[in-house]
């Protein structure tokens, strides 16, 4: 929409006013990694940050959250669970915004997940561009997700002294017009962003072995592959890598009670098609029993099965996953030896 | 992948329409034990409304404080009348919950979800159905419902297997539609007891008993996951093709709104393209079977 300028101390304050208004989460140190926090003060947040343990989906898919509460007294009389607050998730990488536009496709497409949908509605995103590669497990670059051109209401970058606001939406316009004082950016500026912009392209190297777009068939292809049994072979069956996804929304339902055996609630909680029991239904038969199968099915879904059903890949190559991985299963390696099989004909 | 063919949508039960995951109460107002682990419940929805479903669709059930559970859809829309069926194998915690309640008692219930059969498209056509075990419990859905428009189809043949004798179910309707002369049906047991006459073996050995005419036949099928590799198997023996044979399959639909993934078959989210397929649309799926 328009381009504005912020200077890192108008950030801060920026940041200081939205506190006084809004729930505000974002990047913050902890025990010598970085994660997603709700902050009270702007000097905890770290926007240069190289990758954080679980990914902002955490403020939008909660890792717990009660459906509607009960009594199981008269069958049980049903509430609404509390509203969640309105809310600012800043620093957030396009890899991660790239993860929430596809939540958003899924949880308001079909069926329509209103406690997914009600969330995000109040929630603005603030992003901010990678002006070098978090580490050696990502791979944005391949996957397309370096950088984004939605997804976001206000969009940083970060010109040293101070921040390019990309202003992507009208909530966001507002948000910048109410708590900041920006000012509009000029030639200058233009220019300066465009030197830090075009800079930082180098810095990140493509890790696939094949273009992003050939990786629906590569997987398709793949489908018989002996990987599939070595992978199964390694697995742990820990659930790490469907735990720290940013894509990955499947979910499991349970009912809790109170010990006053009479108030409960239904819960929904992050599951993982990686557990054993995951596709085990009441009467025991299994029908993802292996855990080939299942690592086979969570790459099928990364690659091909989601971006069929919604048109968004379900990998942004943000590399928690691998970083996860206590036996190094990775989507890189998975996908490019999937290839390479394919290549040498086997 | 595999194309899924769309299919008449039904409506939600208006009170989940907007939180599709918040249930709706309804009460309980017979229970019919069927045997020893299985019990046919009725019951009554709100403000005499009917469910509007279709046959081979599920319901989400829940006991408040165990849980919910999907549970197929027993009685046909054609009596449906303000009320409908479950018949619920005591299995699991919810189903064991339910198992203890009372007539009187509340359910909460979503849905009804799911693809069911289609079966305006079987008018005309001969109608072979094969139901293992609990697996008549969807196709006494469309049973009935064939059999209370009974004029619009051809032969109606029903091969039904259980374990033993006391594991039949509805064995009231299975004695009424032996005595119809516009129903063929054989009966098997696994392992027979004293008291059993009839036919001992998997329900595939009934098949034996029949002659259809495969080209205007459609074959159904739906029981434990063992089976129907078998029952296939003894369709394509009779001539029956790949696009006239329909299969329900069990899978753990946890929100039955193709959200939480537990129910997916390759890409194919069985709570939304199922639990309803022809044979034509899964044969590409490596899970399904």
């Amino acid at each position: 929409m328009s381009l504005a300028i912020l200077s890192k101390p108008a950030f801060r304050d920026f940041v200081a006013r939205l506190l006084a208004d809004y729930r505000v989460a974002g990047p913050v140190a902890h025990n010598g990694s970085f994660i997603f926090d709700e902050i009270r003060d702007p000097s905890e947040l770290h926007m240069d940050y190289p990758t954080t343990l679980l990914p902002p989906k955490k403020f939008l898919l909660p890792i717990r959250e009660v459906l509607f509460r009960f009594k199981r007294q008269d069958g049980g009389v049903l509430q609404a669970p509390p509203e969640t607050p309105p809310t600012v998730l800043l620093g957030v990488h396009t890899c991660d915004l790239h993860a929430i536009q596809l939540l958003d496709t899924v949880f308001s497409s079909g069926h329509y997940d209103i406690h997914y949908v009600n969330r995000r509605k109040k929630t603005l995103i603030v992003s901010i561009e990678c002006l070098g590669p978090c580490d050696e497990h990502s791979f944005c670059k391949s996957m397309g997700t370096l950088t984004a051109d939605e997804g976001y209401d206000l969009h940083l970058t970060d010109l040293g002294d101070q921040y390019a606001v990309d202003v992507g939406t009208q909530a966001g316009k507002e948000l910048l017009e109410k708590y900041a004082s920006a000012k509009p950016a000029d030639k200058e500026d233009v220019q300066r962003l465009n030197a830090v912009i075009s800079a930082k392209w180098p810095r990140f190297s493509y890790r696939l072995d094949f273009d992003v777009s050939e990786l629906p068939s590569v997987l398709e292809l793949g489908m018989k592959s002996p990987l599939w049994e070595e992978l199964g072979q390694r697995c742990l069956a820990c659930a790490a890598c469907t735990n720290v996804c940013p894509t990955c929304f499947c979910f499991d339902v349970k009912d809790e009670v109170e010990l006053n055996l009479v108030d409960g609630q239904r819960v929904r909680q992050w599951d993982s098609c990686q557990l054993d029991e995951f596709a085990t239904v009441a009467g025991g038969h299994n029908f993802r029993a292996s855990r080939a199968l299942r690592q086979r099915h969570r790459f099928m879904r990364k690659g091909k099965y989601i971006l069929d059903a919604h048109k968004h890949l379900g990998c942004v190559g943000c590399g928690r996953c691998a970083r996860a991985c206590i036996v190094d299963i990775t989507p890189v390696g998975v996908f490019n030896e999937l290839y390479r099989q394919q290549q040498a004909g086997s | 992948m595999v194309a899924i063919a769309s299919y008449p949508q039904t409506q939600l039960y208006p009170d989940i329409a907007k939180d599709i995951y918040l249930p709706f109460l309804a009460e309980i107002v017979e229970i019919r034990p069927m045997t020893a682990l299985e019990k046919v419940f009725t019951i009554e929805l709100p403000k005499g409304m009917s469910l509007g479903h279709r046959p081979g669709q599920f319901m989400e059930v829940s006991v408040f404080g165990v849980g919910e559970a999907p549970i197929s859809i027993s009685s046909s829309p054609s009596r449906s009348n303000g009320t409908f069926e479950l018949c619920v194998r005591k299995v699991g915690d919810v189903t064991t919950a339910l198992h203890s309640l009372k007539p009187g008692d509340k359910v909460g219930l979503r849905g009804p979800f799911g693809r069911g059969f289609p079966y305006e498209n079987f008018r005309g056509k001969d109608l072979l159905f094969v139901p293992g075990g609990l697996g008549l419990a969807p196709l006494r859905s469309l049973i009935n419902q064939v059999l209370d428009e009974r004029a619009h189809y051809g032969r109606v043949i029903i091969l039904y297997g259980a374990r033993n004798p006391g594991e039949l179910l509805f064995k009231e309707e299975l004695k009424a539609w032996g005595e119809r002369d516009d129903v063929e049906l054989y009966v098997t047991v696994d392992r027979a007891d004293e008291t059993w006459t009839g036919n001992v073996g998997v329900v595939t050995t009934l098949f034996k008993y029949i002659s259809i005419y495969p080209r205007n036949t459609v074959g159904i099928t739906c029981g434990p996951p063992v089976m129907y590799r078998f029952v296939l198997m003894e369709f394509f023996a009779k001539g029956i093709s790949e696009g006239n044979i329909y299969l329900s399959l069990e899978r753990r639909m946890k929100c039955g709104v193709g959200k939480c993934g537990h129910c997916q078959i390759n890409n194919v989210y069985a709570c939304q393209s199922g639990p309803v397929f022809s044979y034509r649309e899964i044969k590409g799926l490596e899970e399904a079977l």
